[in-house]
């Protein structure tokens, strides 16, 4: 009796410390267009605070994805852990292969992960291009897909999105007819 | 009860109501302390007025801090700029929390080595862990106060270490935050305890005294004081000795304080925070760099965590960890020289910490973060099975009055045979 008054007087305290309803509202989704973005560039924009890396890949970039994925040097080379809604849970792990859409916050710790897309140079010689978290250290490929040997255990995050005309993207929200919740994301 | 207390009127008044006096006086004037505490022993008070100092200067600079994201790094520069003496009180606060830390390492140290840890003294060495990792705390939300880019992305790395717990990691996280990011609500609720820790470390360090109190100080050569002849009454003897360690300590820290203030910190911590865009690195203050460096050295996110956390914990354990009945490492040949390993091990692992995890960094990192815990795991029970102290003298009166600890050998009591 005594343990059931105590936790019902301290819930309040506790729940307190949570995201308040204004903090939950502010994360509605946002429209961004992608046709100004050039093979080979990256744009970020905020959506829930969180940077929201969108990356044209080039034909090149794409190829190196599948051939990244038989090497065994990706720690979940299918996305097989929860890092992304399910119509991105393939081998460009995006809806149109050229657009990668990312949650740029390493799964390590929280940093920003930089893109270093050109092969090889200060990251060594085998170094397929890619993201590098300046933190600790992570690496991720051009589908933020995460690296063995590096301290963050996950794939980077794609969030919920969809193209509500051809080269208008919406971040926020899923393709019609599917229910994706970014709180089904094991990590962000 | 000595009697030149009572002889004032309005003192004895009070003291028959709330005995005040007779309390000092027990605490200090009767207090026995050993005749033969060296210069080591200086660093308990230094940390206790270090812990005023912070405080005193910390309440003043709440009142012209501002705890909004949008308003506070201005607000510390105002304190810089227009405050009277505001950049004398930030200097003092700020250079303050890194001479805290040298000195509660010293301290820390200071027990290792003359085993102030053991029986009976255990609870007084887990009570000092404990404000240890209080002041850890306090210093990690205080530096997150100016929301510079160190403190922003300070806060980020380090709150999310918490995302490592199985299952409820994330939920811990945007619980600690109360938002999706590191953003207002977490400043808000920082300086708020940023202003309550510093006040339960000083209910901590008055249980730390009692304890203290309770058995009196160890000291170098680690033997129970054995009678009156061993003992000296702290005051004046060793209130004098700890001003005059005090006066040498202020040299130093007014020497940063006015000609280097900035040395210590970094100058990223003066780009006000910027949520989209990572620093080239992430350096925590000095202090923090040996635990950053063990955490960055293991290559899993959880077992890190673990490590990390785990290096201070297993202090908690160090009491039982150490199997020898001798304290000090004085009469200990081989604890002695791993005591000395482990200090250039702690060095090695803050100055990994300063440099980016790459090369032979990395592999320096792991070693010493194996070696440091190699150290206490291993090295303290097994040593001290199979060590053979050297021979402890019968009281700290024969060795003084002798001249040193090599004498020592004069009527032993062998600990071990
Ligand atoms: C255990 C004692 C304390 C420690 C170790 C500590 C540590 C720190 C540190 C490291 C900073 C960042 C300084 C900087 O880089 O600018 C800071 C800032 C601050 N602290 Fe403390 N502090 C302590 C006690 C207090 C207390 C008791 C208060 C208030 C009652 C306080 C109020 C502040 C304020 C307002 C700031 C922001 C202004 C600034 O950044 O200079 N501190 N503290
Ligand atoms: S936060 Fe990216 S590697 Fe640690």
């Amino acid at each position: 009796m005594g343990a059931i008054g105590t936790v019902s007087a301290l819930w309040p305290f506790f729940a307190s410390l949570s995201p308040a309803r204004d903090t939950i509202a502010a994360g509605a989704p946002i429209d961004v267009d992608v046709s100004t973005i050039k093979p080979g560039q990256q744009i970020t924009v905020v959506w829930r605070g969180h940077p929201i890396f969108i990356l044209h890949r080039t034909p090149d970039e794409l190829k190196m994805l599948q051939e990244a994925k038989d090497t065994g040097l990706l720690r979940d080379p299918d996305s097989q852990q929860p890092q992304q809604p399910s119509y991105a849970a393939n081998w460009h792990r995006s809806l149109k292969p050229e657009h990668l859409v990312l949650i740029g916050v390493c799964t390590h710790l929280g940093c920003i992960p930089r893109l270093e897309a050109a092969p090889g140079g200060d990251l060594g010689a085998n170094w397929p291009g890619g993201y590098f978290c300046p933190c600790h250290g992570s690496k991720y490929d051009l589908a933020g897909r995460v690296f063995n040997g590096v301290p963050a255990p996950l794939n980077l995050p794609v969030p919920p999105y969809n193209y509500i005309k051809d080269n208008l993207m919406r971040v926020g929200e899923n393709p019609p007819g599917i229910n994706f919740e970014i709180s089904e994301i094991e990590q962000i | 009860m000595a009697a030149p207390v009572k002889q004032n009127k309005l003192i004895r008044w009070i003291d028959h109501r709330l005995p005040v006096f007779t309390l000092m006086e027990h605490e200090l004037n009767e207090y026995p302390t050993p005749k033969n505490l060296n210069y080591w022993w200086n660093f308990g008070s230094l940390a206790g007025i270090m812990l005023v100092i912070m405080i005193f200067t910390g309440v003043f600079l709440a009142m012209a801090y501002t705890p909004q994201k949008d308003l506070a790094f201005d607000s510390v520069e105002r304190i810089m700029r227009e405050v009277n003496y505001g950049w004398l009180m930030r200097y003092i606060h700020m250079n303050g929390a890194s001479f805290f830390f040298i000195v509660t390492y010293i301290h820390i140290f200071r027990g290792l080595y003359y085993g102030s840890y053991k029986t009976p003294r255990e609870l007084l060495w887990m009570l000092g862990v404990v404000i240890l990792l209080l002041m850890m705390a306090t210093a990690f939300m205080g530096y997150v106060l100016p929301w510079g880019q160190m403190s922003y992305w300070g806060a980020t790395v380090i709150t999310n270490l918490f995302s490592a717990v199985p299952v409820v990691g994330n939920a811990i996280v945007t619980w600690l935050w109360g938002g999706f990011v590191v953003d207002n609500p977490t400043l808000n609720r920082f300086f708020a305890l940023h202003y309550l820790l510093p006040f339960v470390i000083v209910g901590v360090v008055m249980l730390h005294l009692a304890a203290l109190h309770q058995h009196g100080s160890n000291n170098p050569l680690g033997i129970d004081r054995k009678g009156p002849q061993d003992s000296i009454p702290f005051h004046p003897y060793y209130t004098i000795k700890d001003l005059f360690g005090l006066g040498v300590f202020l040299l130093f820290y007014a020497a940063f304080v006015f000609f280097w203030p900035n040395l210590l910190g970094d100058p990223a911590n003066y780009i006000p925070a910027n949520p989209l865009q990572t620093p080239p690195e992430i350096v925590p203050e000095w202090y923090f760099l040996p635990f950053y460096a063990i955490l960055r050295s293991v290559p899993n996110k959880l077992l890190g965590v673990v490590m990390m956390f785990g290096s201070i914990f297993i202090l908690f354990l160090l009491p039982w960890l150490d199997t020898s009945r001798v304290r000090s490492a004085t009469f200990r040949p081989i604890y002695k020289w791993f005591f000395f390993v482990l200090i250039v091990d702690c060095v090695a692992l803050g100055i990994v910490g300063a440099h980016r995890p790459e090369g032979i960094w990395v592999v320096i990192g792991r070693i010493a973060t194996a070696y440091y815990y190699f150290h206490f795991l291993l090295m303290m029970p097994f040593v001290g099975w199979f060590e053979r102290p050297r021979p402890l003298p019968t009281s700290i009166s024969s060795a003084v009055l002798k001249g040193g600890g090599r004498l020592a050998g004069a009527g032993a009591t062998m600990e071990k045979p």
